[in-house]
């Protein structure tokens, strides 16, 4: 890739591309991604059992990470930002694999029955409390809300990209008024799509335990892990030298507030969940963390109190260390190592209720699909403008200082 | 009339002000101060001021009040006067966050707004410089620059003479009356 170069005047050449050249690197994306896969289909067959639960995680994780970048473009229109308008395009590029999740989704529509306790129906017959569930909790209208919840993203996704775009050709400031329309229209059909998704897919996992704060749990984690992974693909553009002159440390500085924060309000939406059930002591509910307190998972759950929050944490509330490219680099990295031990710490008791063990299709899964999304994202990112050219804040993006 | 206070110079906008603030740090002076309407980008740098203190206020002060909280409810559930409540163990330390989680902001909040004040010199009734006529027009439309008399580079000609040769306008010596 051959780095965006400004001149010193810091002035928008509108005739210049501001594109990147191929690069090696989504290539090696793009192997991985179709090896992963092929390994994944092999792991089928080899450890049905595991399959699915695995798949499940490996795809809970992308999405939500996904959708954590639809929000960061919905919430930077919505609030009309302007420090992270040279932000942008990052986010904008990840939420476009939106509706290439909805092809990932297909194979947990497959494995319905191996998932979803309730979706068997002798089980349900001998279950009272699956049967007053089972108007919410049955597969067709599991399938049909799936259904409609990428439709929604991907029309958020495609309307937010396309009025992007479409203000870097001709300019007009009409695209940023329907941008801000889009945002704030979308923040609200995306914290119910997003809720519901969460209750269906990895909460319905054990069908008789809710908890009503479980969606902002996963929406919070998910948006946690898009800025984490915005963060390290900005450090590693700015490693290459690109954006460098650009994306300052100022916007670095900005990006580790919003981690910092959603650490915070990620253990506090946790801790709110666990503390609500200690309290009130109901077995049906306390169920969700005895599982999570027996054999390993003990290790996990302490694991992920101690490289979820308390190393964030304490690594983050420095001014310095929120300046500090690389160490926010590793900080974001470790963020997105735990958002995936989360998941599966939120999917894996059901099926391993007794001890947490690693397979090796947890990772084919993982790694497979994330090759393919990345390698979608890096393409995407590459062939258009990596700055939002005609953006009437981009100036004052660019000039950010806080 | 008493000793000597500061210099006091107007600039004619932000941009003058910005420049003569770096002028007068280059040239040596610390004790120093710029006046304006309205927060300046880059003044701190400018005048090579160094980030406040106040956040290590916030945090000592936040890591004592969380002690206290918790400390509190465990010597009084388990020491003071146990009392079984809903079933629980004495030491119930999850029931404690709440209330430690809100005396760390509580304190934090004291120390964020006593530490404010205290660094920044306030409450403050009265200042030498509010004896200059013209100094009134600060909160309005003017931008100043004020040089004190303690500084060790301080030398009423010389300061006087320098300020002007930087462009600045008006100048004045403004005294502290004696008491």
């Amino acid at each position: 890739m051959t780095p965006v170069q400004h001149s010193g005047s810091r002035e928008i050449d509108s005739n210049r591309p501001y594109s990147l050249e191929k690069s090696p690197l989504s290539r090696i994306l793009l192997g991985i991604g179709i090896a992963g896969l092929v390994l994944s289909l092999i792991g089928y067959f080899l450890e049905p059992g595991r399959f699915y639960f695995s798949y499940l995680t490996a795809f809970a994780y992308w999405t939500t990470l996904t959708l954590g970048a639809l929000f960061f473009t919905m919430l930077h229109h919505a609030t009309g930002a302007k420090w992270s308008v040279v932000l942008r395009r990052g986010a904008e590029a990840l939420s476009m694999n939106l509706p290439w999740l909805f092809i990932f989704f297909l194979p947990v529509l497959a494995g319905i029955h191996s998932l979803y306790h309730w979706s068997h129906a002798d089980a349900v017959a001998h279950d009272p409390i699956l049967q007053a569930k089972a108007s919410y909790l049955n597969t067709a209208f599991f399938i049909v809300r799936g259904i409609v919840y990428f439709a929604v993203w991907s029309a958020l996704a495609l309307l937010l990209n396309r009025h992007s775009l479409a203000q870097d050709q001709d300019g007009e400031e009409v695209h940023t008024r329907r941008l801000r329309q889009v945002g704030a229209v979308g923040i609200v059909l995306f914290a119910l799509t997003m809720t519901f998704a969460a209750f269906d897919w990895l909460m319905s996992l054990d069908p008789h335990w809710y908890s009503t704060i479980f969606g902002v749990f996963v929406f919070v984690s998910g948006f946690l892990v898009a800025v984490a992974c915005l963060t390290v693909f900005y450090v590693f553009f700015r490693k290459q030298g690109i954006l460098a002159d650009t994306v300052g440390i100022s916007h670095f500085q900005d990006l580790g507030r919003l981690l910092f924060a959603f650490t915070v309000f990620w253990a506090y939406i946790g801790g709110s969940q666990y503390f609500l059930i200690w309290y009130a002591n109901i077995p049906e509910e306390t169920v969700f963390y005895l599982h999570r307190w027996a054999g390993g998972w003990r290790l996990v759950s302490l694991l992920i109190i101690i490289l979820h929050f308390l190393v964030p944490f304490i690594a983050l509330i420095f001014f310095a260390s929120k300046r500090n490219t690389r160490l926010l680099g590793v900080v974001a990295g470790l963020l997105m190592v735990m958002h995936y031990i989360n998941i599966y710490w939120l999917v894996m008791p059901t099926v391993a209720a007794t001890d947490a063990v690693i397979s090796w299709v947890d990772l084919v899964t993982l790694v497979g699909m994330g090759g393919i999304l990345m390698w979608l994202f890096l393409e995407r990112f590459r062939r258009n403008p990596v700055i939002p050219l005609q953006d009437p804040d981009l100036s004052e993006s660019i000039a950010h200082h806080p | 009339m008493g000793k000597p206070f500061a210099i006091l110079a107007e600039f004619a906008n932000p941009a003058d002000l910005l420049a003569a603030a770096r002028a007068v740090r280059k040239a040596g002076f610390r004790h120093f101060d710029c006046h304006s309407p309205f927060p300046i980008h880059g003044m701190d740098r400018a005048m090579g001021l160094k980030r406040s203190p106040l956040g290590y206020i916030v945090g000592g002060l936040c890591i004592v009040g969380a002690s206290i909280g918790f400390g509190l409810q465990t010597w009084v559930h388990t020491i003071e006067y146990p009392l079984v409540i809903a079933g629980k163990p004495f030491f119930s330390w999850q029931a404690f966050i709440v209330v430690t989680f809100a005396l760390m902001v509580l304190f934090g909040a004291f120390g964020a707004v006593l530490g404010m004040l205290s660094l920044s010199g306030l409450p403050r009734l009265h200042h030498p410089l509010f004896h200059s006529e013209n100094f009134s027009r600060f909160s309005r439309d003017a931008f100043f620059l004020s040089i004190e008399a303690d500084d060790a580079r301080f030398d009423r000609k010389e300061t006087w003479a320098f300020l002007e040769s930087i462009g600045g306008l008006n100048l004045e010596l403004v005294e502290e009356p004696s008491p």
